[in-house]
């Protein structure tokens, strides 16, 4: 497992291609959302985390179709299914991959993020990260497992966010509710309720994808 | 023709004019709704019957995956199938209701949220059907988009009724709970339930035997295929 996410990381390392693609995709939503919710409105912070959640959501969804893809491209995919490995590892190591990408596209969004909305920065750092960090993960699984479905479909670029986006819906229900709450200055007590969902849902998909793995790339 | 197609066909439709007779002659209009009310039977009906069919659809899912028999991909399928057709008729019937009764068409109603997700998961499982390259890898697809649209579910439903619940503006007003006082109120009910349940197995017959026959078909042409020059 290892490996293949060393593997990618080295990629990705070499070519920055996906952090590079996250990040300014990323950026772009942001700014266009910020054009659709008046950024200096005193109603700014109950906007604010909608727009953070779905730049995330719309670069992270073409960056996985993107993990994949790479795979498929010179067949390598066909190589890491022959090496003596259980798929679910392999299924594991690509969520981790992309899990990293998207945390450290966030890394660099997250402060954009608080310039633009003008919100205080050590604060809405410290409380959005844990939230950041459960929906990045959840995410990350099963935008994997799907990616890996939507590639054995035609129209696949499309596929993705049409099978996970209703799946995630908690996911994004929950994140959006807890970055919310925790930017209006509620403690973490009050939005425990949703971290837990959150961690629950990362939980459920990790081990589903785990299991189904074998059966989506099987031919 | 086997006996059970037999039966079922002419209980369906004595049922569903049964209930027909009982929805527009027979059953007292609702003292606060008046007639609207009545559209409820029809809607309970066809929750009924989505949430059987969806319920199907991740028991099939999950023996498709384990056993890998065609006939647990039938199933799943059909069920899919009819379960987004008694979806968005629900939908509809419910809107409606809604209109008059609520002064909205839709509102984000925990059951509302929850049951136009399911709407969304399910008409992915039929694209993706329709997508896939290969039917026997649809297939697979499919069963595992099916078990974690079940799996899922739980979570949905939580997210929803604690995202609403945290506001006050939550709509209450439950159609059960307004009662059914009069007695022809339950029997109308019990009923049109049961004819729209007859409905759905007999086009669950249907569309299984109609996936049994496509299996042939396919099974006939590619015997064939390799013998034209």
């Amino acid at each position: 497992m290892l490996a293949i996410l060393w593997k990618d990381l080295l990629i990705e390392l070499r070519t920055k291609e996906t952090f590079v693609s996250l990040l300014l995709l990323g950026l772009l939503i942001l700014v266009v959302l910020t054009f659709a919710f008046d950024p200096t409105s005193p109603l700014r912070a109950a906007a604010a985390p909608g727009a953070l959640w779905v730049a995330l959501i719309f670069a992270g969804t073409l960056a996985m179709n993107r993990s994949l893809l790479r795979e498929r491209e010179h067949d390598c995919l066909d190589g890491l299914l022959l090496a003596p490995l259980d798929r679910g590892t392999i299924f594991l190591a690509k969520t981790a991959a992309n899990f990293l990408f998207m945390v450290a596209a966030q890394v660099v969004l997250l402060p954009l993020f608080v310039l633009f909305f003008n919100l205080p920065m050590v604060a809405t750092i410290a409380t959005q990260t844990p939230a950041l960090l459960l929906g990045l993960l959840g995410f990350a699984a099963i935008g994997t497992l799907f990616a890996a479905v939507s590639l054995r479909t035609r129209a696949r670029e499309v596929m993705l966010p049409l099978l996970m986006l209703p799946l995630a819906a908690p996911l994004f229900i929950a994140g959006i509710q807890a970055s919310t709450q925790l930017l209006a200055g509620q403690p973490f007590a009050a939005v425990a309720h949703w971290l837990r969902l959150m961690g629950a849902f990362d939980v459920v998909f990790l081990v589903v994808g785990w299991l189904a793995f074998e059966y989506v790339v099987e031919e | 023709m086997n006996p059970t197609d037999r039966l079922l066909l002419p209980a369906t439709l004595a049922a569903m004019l049964g209930a027909l007779y009982l929805i527009f002659v027979a059953v007292p209009s609702d003292a606060y709704q008046g007639p609207v009310q009545r559209i409820f039977y029809v809607h309970m009906a066809m929750w009924l019957n989505t949430f059987t069919a969806f319920a199907i659809v991740g028991v099939a899912s999950l023996l498709y995956l384990w056993r890998r028999e065609a006939r647990w991909d039938h199933f799943g399928r059909a069920a899919a199938e009819l379960g987004l057709l008694f979806c968005s008729l629900g939908l509809a019937t419910g809107s409606i209701w809604a209109k008059p009764i609520w002064g909205t068409w839709w509102t984000w109603d925990p059951r509302l949220t929850l049951t136009l997700v399911l709407w969304m998961i399910y008409a992915a499982y039929l694209l993706l059907r329709t997508l896939a390259t290969e039917p026997q890898q649809g297939a697979t697809l499919a069963a595992i988009l099916g078990v974690s649209g079940v799996v899922d579910l739980y979570l949905i439903n939580r997210a929803v009724y604690w995202w609403r619940g945290i506001h006050p503006a939550v709509i209450v007003t439950r159609e059960g709970s307004s009662g059914l006082n009069d007695p022809l109120m339950r029997v109308t009910l019990i009923v049109c339930m049961l004819a729209f349940f007859l409905l759905f197995c007999w086009l669950m017959r249907l569309r299984l035997r109609a996936a049994r026959l496509q299996d042939s078909v396919d099974t006939l042409r590619g015997a064939l295929a390799p013998a034209a020059p």
